[in-house]
């Protein structure tokens, strides 16, 4: 499965970022191959709705799991329609540290 | 004439003068007096009266799930993000969506159609001879201020004296509800905060090429920042209320100051002389 995180840089040694929709990355780790995969996400400076659209890009990538911060209301509904589990990260740790507590399972779920 | 009442923030007491002007008006002439403060509408409060009220809607897409193949094209267009389609259904956030129907015209498969979405309501009354009321109330929540705004004032047509009474502040449904007007009246308090506000206020008309006089509001008679303000930037002080337990007594109970001491009705009269003056000069 892909897990998007939220990051500042463009690798898995870059800060999460804690927004979602202005993230200035999203780094897609595949949690089977171990490989990566970075986007520059477009909407980072977009006007408005840009919490939808981003859930719309990283839906279109195939994400399974999103960790990020902080996720606004219509972004959720869309993730949550789409059935894509949202995990809170909020240590300030790079995306490997996030990923590595994914794996632990000892992220926080979004309810 | 189109006037527009404005102030850098609330509770300065624009809604009063423009009740007040436009009642005094109407017993000479025909006023229509129009409400765009949409989130918060008061001046039915001071002209109780049965009205007659209608719906606002905008129209916003629907998705005929049957004819869509979920290809996306819809959200890609949609630069608002109102849209997203996942592989099994559209998903719609009508407070994202700006009406712009763009998504209708790139679907190719016509699987997208215009439905009426209610944002608020328009409520109309004539409270005494002369005057017309118009109120445009923005539904809670809803975040359309400005298509209420716009419609309230189309309302009004082209009646001669048309009186507008603006959300405080500076944001986009002040832009809306002042834009076009002959003249602006900035209401002020002689405080500290009261200039900071009405600096922003006058820029904002200035900016939009309106030609504006202020009303100094329960003054203390320590004005000499806020004229000095005026004077430095060409801004007529129209009237300076002072500050009084009278006037705030009638006020507090829901009447006018035209009203209640017609004595006032005069001063009303000489702003209105004024903005006149200044909807005539050149710009
Ligand atoms: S563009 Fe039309 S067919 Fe494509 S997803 Fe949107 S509504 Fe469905
Ligand atoms: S009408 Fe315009 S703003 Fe509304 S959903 Fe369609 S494309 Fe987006």
């Amino acid at each position: 499965m892909k897990v998007c995180i939220t990051a500042q840089g463009a690798t898995p040694e870059s800060k999460v970022e804690e927004r979602f929709g202005r993230a200035p990355y999203f780094i897609l780790m595949d949690s089977d191959t171990g490989s990566f995969e970075a986007i520059a996400n477009p909407y980072a400076d977009g006007a408005g709705g840009v919490g939808p659209k981003a859930a719309q890009l990283i839906l279109d990538r195939n994400a399974g799991a999103l960790i990020s911060g902080l996720l606004g209301g219509n972004a959720k509904a869309v993730l949550d329609a789409a059935g894509v589990a949202q995990y809170t990260y909020r240590s300030g740790g790079t995306v490997k540290d996030a990923f590595a507590e994914f794996r632990n399972n000892t992220l926080q779920k979004v309810g | 004439m189109k006037l527009a009442v404005a102030s850098g923030k609330g509770g300065t007491g624009k809604s009063m003068v423009a009740a007040n002007l436009a009642f005094t008006l109407a017993w000479t002439g025909e006023v229509t007096l129009i409400d765009c403060d949409v989130e918060e509408p008061n001046l039915h409060l001071f002209f109780p009266a049965p009205a007659t009220t209608r719906d606002i809607t905008i129209p916003v897409p629907s998705i005929v799930e049957f004819a869509c193949k979920h290809c996306g094209k819809c959200a890609e267009f949609c630069q608002y993000g109102a849209l997203t389609v996942l592989p099994d259904r559209v998903l719609f956030f009508p407070e994202l969506c700006h009406s712009c129907g763009g998504c209708m015209l790139v679907c190719p498969k016509n699987a997208i159609t215009e439905v009426s979405r209610r944002i608020g309501t328009l409520s109309t009354s004539v409270p005494m001879k002369g005057l017309q009321l118009i109120t445009g109330t923005l539904d809670t929540g809803s975040p359309h201020a400005v298509p209420v705004i716009r419609e309230a004032k189309t309302m009004a047509g082209h009646n001669t004296t048309v009186i507008i009474d603006t959300a405080p502040g500076t944001s986009c449904p002040v832009v809306e509800a002042v834009d076009g007007c002959d003249a602006c009246i900035l209401v002020t308090e002689s405080t500290p905060f009261g200039l900071h506000d009405l600096q922003l206020a006058a820029d904002v008309v200035s900016r939009l090429g309106i030609p504006a006089g202020v009303v100094i509001n329960r003054s203390d008679g320590k004005d000499d920042q806020t004229i000095q303000f005026c004077t430095d930037h060409d801004l007529d002080i129209m009237m300076t209320i002072p500050f009084s337990r009278e006037i705030a007594a009638i006020q507090n109970r829901g009447d006018l100051l035209t009203r209640a001491r017609p004595e006032w009705q005069k001063d009303f009269c000489s702003i209105f002389f004024k903005c006149k003056a200044l909807a005539g000069r050149e710009r």
